[in-house]
């Protein structure tokens, strides 16, 4: 029976934000994907989001720091390539904190985060980071990033 | 230690590693600040794949780190397709070239990801989500040049009766295919062929260009005998590694 040490890790984890967008944390991006004990030590599995994506190292370096801020110094971090990452794991509060940011949420269909209008338009399918298109909305004419659907 | 799994998980990465070290030599040359950023961005995606592959190498001969594999092999330990390894020459012969391995990626992926070796699926897995933006990149810009004005259709036109002679090398099988493929680990391309001519014929029609006729093709990178541009590719990309051995990131 697991004793509580699992999901304190976890919410450790959860305050670890995203070197990038630092609105949502690694764990509501879905990079962290599993938490588990082996005896003392604890494994913690990670994927990347794109396999060339820069902020992949920086993960594990913020990662080892928390930990051993907050005194846990037994503990190794795996990488993991399947399931193959995807944004279908953001939950709709993290799709809400990416849309306040500025940033249109993944989803089927781009909607402009500043007012809403599913009127857009495609600059670029490659933006800033891996995981972002460049779009500009139609009605209010403001240009913004999309997270991409993957 | 299976030898074979080694060799073909290691030429697997090379067309990553090679395409992707060309597209990196447009960062801060591309024709718009979009176009720099996407290039840039199929590189590191390119790379990424290319580490995902060493890294598996490395499981299987724990020998070579990643790092070993690209920065200390010589030029003709690389076992990349040639068509990777061809100069950019301009973005017109960028695109071309790029549509073509995008294409045969997208399909090589496809079928990888059906392997008996869970690490090269998990990485086809992985990787063909990348692969699909990369494709429709090249193929959106392959149709604005070739059914854009004379200029860049003739340009990409010219670029294409270029390159079209290393394609054939993408579908060859060698002896170290012919054992992955009867091992249900590697992927039979010949079998790919004809879907990849689809996909080509398909978009060369609505960028109105042809294939040049007459082709002789042209062999040798799975056997290391590659292009006189690779050798100053690869020594320009292990050009720290090579004088400072220990330099660490």
């Amino acid at each position: 029976m697991q004793d509580g040490r699992v999901d304190l890790i976890w919410d450790i984890l959860n305050k670890v934000p995203d070197p990038e967008i630092p609105v949502i944390s690694i764990v509501e991006l879905g990079v962290v994907r599993d938490i588990n004990f082996n005896n003392e030590c604890c494994i913690i599995s990670i994927t990347p989001t794109y396999s060339g994506c820069p902020a992949i190292k920086t993960f594990e370096d913020d990662i080892k720091k928390t930990l051993i801020e907050n005194k846990i110094t037994n503990f190794k971090i795996n990488t993991v390539y399947a399931p193959a990452w995807t944004t279908d794991w953001m939950s709709k509060d993290t799709k809400e904190k990416l849309k306040n940011y500025g940033i249109s949420p993944p989803s089927k269909e781009v909607v402009c985060p500043q007012c809403n209008s599913k009127n857009t338009d495609i600059i670029s399918e490659f933006g800033a980071t891996a995981c972002k298109s460049m779009h500009k909305c139609l009605d209010c004419l403001e240009p913004f990033e999309h997270f991409k659907c993957i | 230690m299976d030898k074979n799994l080694l060799k073909y998980t290691i030429r697997l990465g090379d067309n990553c590693l090679v395409l992707g070290q060309r597209m990196s030599m447009w960062c801060s040359n591309g024709p718009t600040l979009e176009e720099d950023i996407a290039l840039a961005n199929i590189s590191l995606d390119l790379f990424g794949q290319a580490t995902s592959f060493y890294s598996f190498a490395e499981k299987i001969d724990a020998k070579n780190s990643p790092d070993d594999i690209a920065f200390k092999r010589d030029a003709d330990n690389f076992s990349n397709c040639l068509i990777v390894e061809l100069d950019n020459t301009n973005f017109g012969f960028t695109i071309v070239r790029n549509f073509f391995f995008d294409c045969f990626q997208f399909l090589f992926y496809e079928r990888l990801k059906k392997s008996n070796c869970q690490s090269l699926s998990d990485i086809a897995y992985k990787s063909i989500k990348e692969v699909k933006y990369h494709l429709r990149h090249s193929t959106n810009w392959l149709i604005r040049l070739g059914d854009g004005t004379n200029e860049s259709n003739s340009k990409v036109q010219n670029a294409l009766n270029e390159i079209w002679k290393f394609t054939d090398e993408l579908f060859v099988l060698d002896d170290l295919d012919q054992i992955m493929i009867r091992d249900g680990v590697g992927v039979n391309t010949l079998e790919l062929k004809s879907e990849w001519k689809n996909l080509v014929d398909k978009a060369l029609a609505d960028a109105k260009l042809k294939v040049p006729k007459n082709t002789k093709m042209v062999y040798g990178g799975k056997q290391g005998k590659h292009t006189n541009s690779f050798k100053e590719l690869i020594s320009e990309m292990q050009y720290i590694t090579r004088k400072y051995s220990d330099a660490r990131w």
